[in-house]
């Protein structure tokens, strides 16, 4: 009978924990070490992108990013300049628009289209077309970065937050997050800093 | 080195309740927030005061009986501009109950004169308005919660019992509700 309970009480313990573990990954997305999902996204040049496409990278800066928010605007030269220096090095820049196009018409695949040939993007810009991607990876403003490590076990988070300590001015910033954080992985190093904040928009649901 | 450093802390605050007493009352929208602002803009009868993180940081700890809604907001964010009228009207409806509305806008500073100002000369806001214009982002904004990613809109209300930090968009009778319980608190 004491067997019975025990077991009776393990079971409700066991099961609300696994409760408890399965909402805060929906609510939160990736924490720094989750696997990161792949995808399969449609690419501004009609072709769809996954990481699994890309055979030879040793990472990948996966960037929810759009047209229409200011701040995402703010970083796009950044981005570029991301993906010249470390496309060559084995992580590429993968855009991300996380918006639905209904909710802001500046972000639909027609304008991202525009914005990324008037940008001059060297990295793909996709559309999470049904937004089931941007959840998951736990995004909750543009623009939103992910570093991943590609390795035997899959595509490991090792970076979340912002691209530096200055949206306003790229000549005034003190602290570049995302190289830093880049470049320690390939160095084989610990990151210092592997998560930070930053003001964003929020992304477009409707 | 301890005492240095308390000496140093003590100095700063001393020195910035100087301050305050010479540029209080030279606006008309002061307010509660009285330090002295990085940059004040101006267009016709709109002025808006831009501080950095540091000096409005007591904001968001008063201890003075009131109840503070405090909202995060910018011109181009929809969400944000779209629920602005809930925080007027709750301006207006909970004045006598002790409450004080304030909008943070995240506006970047390049875009006050060319958005913020015309935005608010058009829409003649009554809650106090004020432009926060910090960088250091990371730094700040687990100050105003642990718990915010950095998304606006984003609001904050608080007394001295309780404190709530939102990281959504409101509908009226949700702000309303929300505050309502906060109040309950006080």
């Amino acid at each position: 009978m004491k067997t019975i309970k025990i077991i009776a009480i393990a079971a409700v313990v066991l099961s609300a924990t696994a409760f408890t573990a399965a909402t805060f990954l929906a609510d939160e997305g990736y924490k720094v070490g989750d696997t990161a999902t792949d995808f399969k996204l449609k690419n501004i040049d009609g072709k769809t992108i996954s990481l699994a496409d890309y055979k030879t990278a040793k990472g990948f800066l996966v960037i929810f990013t759009c047209n229409s928010c200011p701040y995402a605007v703010a970083y796009e030269d950044r981005i570029i300049a991301l993906d010249a220096k470390y496309k060559s090095k084995g992580v590429p820049v993968i855009a991300i628009n996380p918006n639905n196009p209904k909710a802001q018409p500046k972000d639909s695949f027609e304008e991202m289209k525009v914005r990324a040939k008037d940008k001059g993007f060297t990295f793909p810009y996709l559309l999470d077309d049904g937004q089931k991607i941007y959840p998951q990876y736990g995004a909750s403003r543009t623009p939103h970065v992910f570093l991943l490590e590609k390795t035997p076990k899959g595509n490991i988070v090792k970076y979340i937050g912002a691209i530096d300590d200055n949206y306003q001015d790229a000549s005034q910033v003190e602290n570049k997050y995302v190289e830093n954080a880049v470049d320690a992985m390939l160095s084989g190093n610990e990151i210092a800093i592997t998560t930070t904040k930053a003001i964003g928009c929020s992304i477009k649901v409707k | 080195m301890k005492y240095v450093a308390c000496l140093v802390i003590l100095t700063t605050l001393i020195s910035c309740k100087v301050e305050n007493v010479n540029v209080n009352n030279q606006l008309a929208v002061v307010g509660s927030v009285d330090n002295k602002p990085k940059q004040v803009y101006q267009k016709g009868d709109i002025v808006i005061n831009a501080y950095n993180f540091q000096s409005i940081e007591p904001l968001f700890h008063k201890k003075d009986g009131k109840t503070y809604v405090i909202n995060f907001w910018a011109t181009w964010c929809k969400p944000c501009v779209a629920e602005l009228p809930h925080f007027e009207h709750v301006k207006k409806e909970y004045e006598s109950k002790n409450v004080e509305v304030i909008l943070i806008s995240l506006d970047l500073p390049t875009m006050v004169e060319t958005n913020l100002l015309p935005f608010l000369e058009k829409h003649q806001l009554k809650s106090q308005v004020v432009l926060l214009d910090d960088p250091k982002q990371n730094e700040w904004i687990p100050k105003v919660s642990e718990n915010w990613e950095g998304s606006i809109p984003a609001t904050l209300i608080y007394n001295e019992n309780q404190r709530a930090f939102f990281e959504k968009t409101f509908t009226l009778v949700e702000l309303k509700n929300n505050l309502d319980q906060i109040l309950k608190s006080n």
